[in-house]
Parts: structure tokens; C-alpha cells; sequence
């Protein structure tokens, strides 16, 4: 496996040529041609060139990843452009400046390209009076929801009612109501009256996805959103809507009405339910995990995420969570659980220790369990996890880290490949202590009867399992979110997740404790925090070589595998 | 009852498809044709429009509901049509409406169209029905009557079969 590392996974873009615009009287540079929401090379629109000057411009329809629609007319702006002569020369100013002709007419921001010399004004008293404008038009039908609705905080239709909208309603009239608490799909529920009609939605599960199952019904001020009679909103993606919903309309089953966001922690993480490793949002309050939602990063997920791998948290706060360290079915402590480990391993014939590690286990964990698996001389492997991948996001293989496994020598490139050989050493008395990671191998080929002809049984694990029932040595570990480290995902690209809660009772980080064990047992001592172990494992794994914990960032770096 | 578009109405409605370039783009002229058939789009309706222009149902759906000169159900065997634009308004089309419905017993405050329960008649106040210099106007069925009294109104509706 040869492996080199790189910053960037995309090539670079090829040179574009710059233009020169001012936004509200400062001259800046942009290329001609920016990325539009496919990547493509597209004009540069008025909007991206006022973000490249700082410059915020309200918006709703507008989103980066999503066709260009141009509906909701927040971005409204004006603008001016040089006046050319009869000759299309610039006709100049006296002080030689070119001459700027003010358009009698605004422009939507987000889908109107730039052309040199233009001139975008974003604070005029006309462009506020626009924007305040579109806001009365939206709050007209408007329920006054926002002390039960789920978006409060995170809504759009606020903040911008506050940035720029009016303080007192105009509207006498009586307002048209509409269907609320629809469920448009097992997951996810409407609310038509909040909806402003922005037709993100649409866009989304039509042109990301490719199920074309939202449209907008009737007229006028009773346009809803909908899916045709007798079908539902049920893909695998239908969740990003509540995340692009720029209002509270598209609310998470699962979220609703559970937590004011402004009281979550958001700590970012990596999903562990596929080998994609889509960056995420882990948000808490205390102990508890509310949700997840997608970190935008564009080497991997975009600002998406699969439903499965969202709603795959709940398993954490489970109540038969493993929380005591226990030997030979006695509740011990840390210390002498891992002092009496050390001792029995560091007598173990070479060859006689065998260890399954699971590829959920963080690169730092593997790594550990590798250097105890060299001191040993044991056998290791994992085990293999496949299901059904997609066109979007999702991998085949539901293992967030089965190229951890594989680069820290834990299992070859075939996961899973020696898992008939640890049960035939077991079944031939060669194999006397099993060191299980994260995994119930009972389901793996490693039966019960065989479990019972080992010496010892060494298990750590989250949850309870036929393996961790028979353990001598049950070590409670714990979940992603309660710990920090990295995993190296199915492109190869190593990225980190920090702790987001306790771990419950007497359970610790994996990465913790290995690292006391292996210190006891290999020699050595080494640093005690995840950014030392990590460079510390960085400098030792060959393919790690030249990363370092802080580099690694919020969007990790991919290794060429 | 299962929903079958006969043959020769069938023929028709391709040769309307063959007109576009863009298969899609004839989707309006469909649903004039099936409406012109069966008197309304039934969700079968919708459905084989979808497939036949290779889109999906929500697409369709969302014409049948933007336009209200489809009917979403069946229409009474009597189609009446109040003009409810500014001239027929200020000649008192709002009051005849009023009174028509009253008379046949549906409620003048609902939006869109509405049928008697014997099926007879639909009553539907609609926009401006381009006769608006002999306002007020009604329409029924193809037939418009021009500068319509009350009680020229109720006559019509007695000579209704
Ligand atoms: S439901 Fe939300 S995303 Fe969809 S159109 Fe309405 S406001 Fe936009
Ligand atoms: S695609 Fe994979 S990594 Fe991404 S959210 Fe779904 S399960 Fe998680
Ligand atoms: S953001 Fe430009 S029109 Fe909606
Ligand atoms: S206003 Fe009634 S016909 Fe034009």
C-alpha cells in the first residue's frame, strides 16, 4: 500500500479571469467564473461577489448547493454599471473616473452575474425599504408561532424580521390558515403556514436526491408544499430539508418540540454508521445527545447527511449502557483490572493471544491494540460490516474506520480474512486468551463453546453482548461522542471527532486505558492526550507519517491509498 | 370503475404530444383534452398524464391545482360562471352571486366551486369573463347572458332542465 499525503482532494481549479466591482464603494477583485451549485464554472453572481467583499446579503430561496431559483426577492440589491459612449468606450467622470449609471430597477442578488466595473449597493435607503418590503409581504399570513416552534433561534424569518423588518404589523386583515403538524413522511413534519415558499425543499429532493416528491399546490397566499395524494416524503436524505428549511415549516419528528437549540452544545464529530465519515454536529445539553446535523465539508458529505446515519445516536444514552469494570464477575476497579491484565499478558507465550478489534475503534485505539498485538506476537483482525450503498453518500461498507484497521495492521486489506484462523487456533488450544474490541464475536464464528476454552477472555465494549456475558475482563468503553480520536474513512481521509459527554458510570475512553495497558506491558510512557497519541501513532504508522493532530483540523486531510 | 382513456382520444392527445418539441411542454393541452372527455381530472387522470410525459404525478398535480379552470371533481350538469371582476362588481355581481347560491342552497362564503347535491348545477365565481361592457354577466355552461338581473337569473336557472 503505498501512500502519500495530500492537502487537497480535488485538483486545482484552473485560472480564471478576474474582474474588478465595487461593493458599497470598495473596490474588490473577483474571477469571472465562480462554482456554481454543481461545481461547475458559472458567471459570478452579485451575491457571491458581495461575500467575497464581506458583504452579507440576506437571502432564502438562495443556497450554495442548490439550483438557483430566485424567488424570494430578499437578496434585492442595486446596482450601477460604467455608461459607454456612442464609440462603447467608458464615458469618464471630470476627475477621470468612469462614469457609473445607477439601474432604475433592482436586481436579485443571487442570480444576476457581475460585469467589470459594476457597482452593487447593499445599503441603500431603497434596498432597506425592499427588504422590509418582502419581509411584510412574508409575516402577512405568518402564524405568531415562534414561542412553539422548533426553528426559533435558528430561523431566518426572525433574524431577518429583526435585522431589517418592522417592529408592528400593518396587516388588519384575517389571515388564511393553512394545514399545520402535516406528516409529509414517517420522518419529517410540515407546517404550511410557516412555510414561506422559498422551494428548497423541492430542490433538494429533486436535484440532489432524485426523488421528485415535494411540489408546490394551489394559488396565491394557499400555495402549500406537498407530495402527491397517497405518497410520502420517505428517502434516505429526506432530513437535510429540516436543515435547509429556512423557517420552522420542515421540523425532525424525532427533535421536535425536545430542546431549545440555544441550550445545545454543538461539538463536532464524524458518523459512524458508514465508511463515509460525513462530518457532523453532535448537539447536547448535559448528558444527553439531541441531535445530529451535517458539518458542511466538501471533500466529504457537502452539507448532507443520510437519515439512517443521523438518527443513529440513540443507542448511546441506552440505559443497559456497560458501566462497571468487571473481573471474573466481580465489580473491580481500574487500576487492578488493567495491573492484573498487564501482568497475565506480559507472561503470555508469543502466540498464544489472539485480538479482535473492532474497525469502530478510533486510528489511536487500533494503533494501541497493535503495538500490544507485536509485543505478543498475535493474531488480529475485524470484522467486516456490508450493506447497500447509494449514488449520495452512503458506502457499502458500514464500518466508520475499516481503513484504521487496515493501515495500523489490524486486519489486512480483506477485513475479516483471519477470523477462521484466531477460531481454529482457539478450537486447537493454540489461542489461550482472546482479546475482543468492540465486537460480539459470538455472531462472528466464534461460538459460545469455543469462548469457553480460553484462559482468558479480555472484552471491552458499549453495550451488553453474548461476548461481554462471557468475559473474564470487562473493560466499559465508549461511544464516539464521548470521547475524542480519529477515524480514517473509506477515501481515506483521517478526520477527528471530539468528546461531546460523559461516558456513563465507571466507563472510559478505549484510547485511555489501552494506553495505560500498553504502557505496562510494551515499556514506555508517553504523552496522556489524544493529540500526543495521535502523533505519537502519526510518527510510528507509516502512512500516518507527517500528520499531526492539529493539522488535521475540522476537516481532516486524505491520504493517497 | 378502472379509468380508460379510449383509443381514438388516446390518438388525439399523441398527436398533441408530437407537436412539442419538449414532451413535457404539452401537458396543459392533455389536460384540456381529458377534462373535455371524462368533465373533470380525476387523480387516475393525473397519474396517466404523468406517465405519459414522462413526469411525475406531484408535477401534474401541481398545474391541476394552480389552474382553477380544471375541476378536481365532477361538475354539475349545469356549469354556472358569476363574473366577479370590477365592472360586473360594481354593477352588483357580488349580490347576484349572493342570491343564486342562496336560492340553490350552497354558501356564498366558500372559495371555489361549488355543486348542488342532486348534481345539477356548479356555481363558480370566477374573473373577468371579457363582456364587461354589458356587466353584470354570467355563464352557463357555453351560453353567456349579458346584464343579468336577479330575476332574469332565477329565470334561466328555472328553464334549466
Ligand atoms: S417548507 Fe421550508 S424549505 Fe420548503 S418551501 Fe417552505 S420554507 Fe422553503
Ligand atoms: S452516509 Fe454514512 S457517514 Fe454519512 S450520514 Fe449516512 S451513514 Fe453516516
Ligand atoms: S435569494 Fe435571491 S431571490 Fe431568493
Ligand atoms: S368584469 Fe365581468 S366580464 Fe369583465
Amino acid at each position: 500500500m503505498s501512500v502519500a499525503r495530500t492537502t487537497e482532494s480535488k485538483p486545482a481549479p484552473p485560472e480564471v479571469e478576474k474582474i474588478r466591482v465595487k461593493v458599497n464603494g470598495r473596490e474588490i477583485e473577483v474571477p469571472r467564473l465562480m462554482p456554481d451549485w454543481q461545481g461547475k464554472l458559472a458567471p459570478t453572481t452579485m451575491l457571491q461577489a458581495c461575500e467575497a467583499a464581506g458583504v452579507t446579503v440576506p437571502h432564502y430561496c438562495y443556497h450554495p448547493k442548490l439550483p438557483v431559483a430566485g424567488n424570494c426577492r430578499m437578496c434585492l440589491v442595486e446596482f450601477g454599471t460604467p455608461a459607454l459612449g456612442p464609440d462603447r468606450k467608458p464615458i469618464l467622470n471630470p476627475d477621470g473616473t468612469p462614469k457609473i449609471v445607477k439601474s432604475p430597477r433592482p436586481a436579485i442578488a443571487c442570480a444576476t452575474p457581475v460585469s467589470p466595473g459594476m457597482e452593487i449597493y447593499t445599503n441603500t435607503p431603497t434596498v432597506k425599504a425592499m427588504r422590509q418590503g418582502v419581509l411584510e409581504f412574508l409575516l402577512i399570513n405568518h402564524p405568531l408561532d415562534c414561542p412553539i416552534c422548533d426553528q426559533a433561534g435558528e430561523c431566518k424569518l426572525q433574524e431577518y424580521s429583526v435585522d431589517y423588518g418592522q417592529s408592528t404589523s400593518r396587516f388588519v386583515e384575517a389571515k388564511v390558515h393553512k394545514p399545520k403538524a402535516v406528516q409529509l413522511g414517517p420522518r419529517i413534519v410540515f407546517d404550511a403556514e410557516r412555510c414561506i415558499l422559498c422551494t428548497r425543499c423541492i430542490r433538494f429532493t429533486r436535484d440532489i436526491v432524485g426523488d421528485d416528491a415535494l411540489g408546490i399546490i394551489n394559488r396565491g397566499s394557499y400555495n402549500t408544499i406537498t407530495t402527491y395524494p397517497g405518497t410520502f416524503f420517505d428517502n434516505n436524505y429526506s432530513l437535510n430539508t429540516v436543515d435547509l428549511c429556512p423557517v420552522g415549516a420542515l421540523t425532525s419528528k424525532d427533535f421536535r418540540f425536545q430542546m431549545r437549540v440555544w441550550f445545545l452544545k454543538e461539538t463536532p464529530s464524524i458518523c459512524t454508521s458508514c465508511a463515509t465519515g460525513c462530518n457532523i454536529t453532535i448537539w447536547s445539553r448535559g448528558n444527553k445527545i439531541y441531535r445530529y446535523t451535517p458539518r458542511e465539508n466538501d471533500a466529504v458529505n457537502g452539507p448532507w447527511m443520510c437519515d439512517y446515519g443521523r438518527l443513529n445516536f440513540k443507542w448511546i444514552g441506552r440505559d443497559d449502557r456497560l458501566k462497571d469494570v468487571i473481573v471474573r464477575g466481580q465489580k473491580t476497579t481500574w487500576a487492578a483490572a488493567l495491573n492484573e491484565l498487564a501482568d497475565r499478558l506480559k507472561h503470555a507465550p508469543a502466540g498464544s493471544v489472539a485480538i479482535i478489534a473492532s474497525a469502530r475503534q478510533s486510528n489511536e485505539e487500533l494503533w494501541l491494540l497493535s503495538k500490544l498485538k507485536a509485543r505478543l506476537g498475535a493474531f488480529s483482525d475485524s470484522v467486516p460490516r456490508t450493506g447497500e450503498a447509494d449514488k449520495l453518500l452512503v458506502n457499502a461498507d458500514k464500518n466508520p474506520n475499516s481503513n484504521g484497521a487496515r493501515l495500523t495492521g489490524i486486519a489486512g486489506s480483506e477485513l475479516g480474512a483471519n477470523l477462521g484462523g484466531i477460531a481454529s487456533g482457539i478450537a486447537n488450544g493454540k489461542i489461550k486468551t482472546l482479546i475482543v474490541f468492540g465486537e460480539d464475536v459470538t455472531k462472528h464464528g466464534l461460538g459460545p463453546d469455543l469462548l469457553a476454552r480460553l484462559d482468558a477472555l479480555i472484552v471491552s465494549d458499549i453495550l451488553p453482548n453474548e461476548t461481554t456475558r462471557r468475559a473474564h475482563y470487562l473493560l466499559p468503553g465508549c461511544a464516539h461522542a464521548e470521547k475524542s480520536g480519529s477515524f480514517t474513512n473509506a477515501a481515506g481521509r483521517v478526520q477527528r471527532f471530539l468528546k461531546a459527554i460523559e461516558p456513563p458510570g465507571d466507563a472510559r475512553p478505549e484510547w485511555e486505558f489501552l494506553h495505560e495497558l500498553v504502557n505496562n506491558v510494551v515499556g514506555g510512557n508517553g504523552a496522556r492526550s489524544i493529540a500526543h497519541l495521535f502523533d505519537e501513532m502519526a510518527r510510528d504508522i507509516p502512512a500516518f507519517r507527517s500528520l499531526t493532530w492539529a493539522a488535521l483540523g475540522d476537516r481532516g486531510v486524505e491520504l493517497k491509498i | 370503475m378502472s379509468f380508460t382513456v379510449p383509443q381514438d382520444l388516446e390518438a388525439r392527445i399523441d398527436e398533441l404530444v408530437s407537436r412539442y418539441p419538449v414532451k413535457r411542454s404539452a401537458v396543459l393541452m392533455v389536460l384540456h383534452a381529458l377534462q373535455e372527455h371524462f368533465g373533470w381530472i380525476s387523480q387516475e387522470a393525473i397519474e396517466w398524464t404523468a406517465k405519459k410525459l414522462g413526469l411525475q404525478p406531484i408535477n401534474v398535480f401541481e398545474l391541476v391545482t394552480f389552474y382553477p379552470m380544471f375541476r378536481q371533481q365532477p361538475a354539475g350538469r349545469y356549469q354556472i360562471k358569476i363574473c366577479r371582476t370590477l365592472s360586473c362588481a360594481l354593477a352588483g355581481s357580488h349580490e347576484l352571486h349572493k342570491r343564486i347560491c342562496e336560492k340553490l342552497g350552497l354558501d356564498p362564503t366558500k372559495h371555489g366551486p361549488q355543486t348542488t347535491k342532486d348534481g345539477k348545477f356548479t356555481v363558480e365565481f370566477v374573473e373577468c369573463l371579457a363582456s364587461c361592457h354589458t356587466a353584470p354577466v354570467m355563464m352557463v355552461n357555453e351560453q353567456l347572458y349579458e346584464r343579468v338581473e336577479q330575476a332574469k337569473a332565477f329565470e334561466v336557472l328555472s328553464q334549466c332542465g
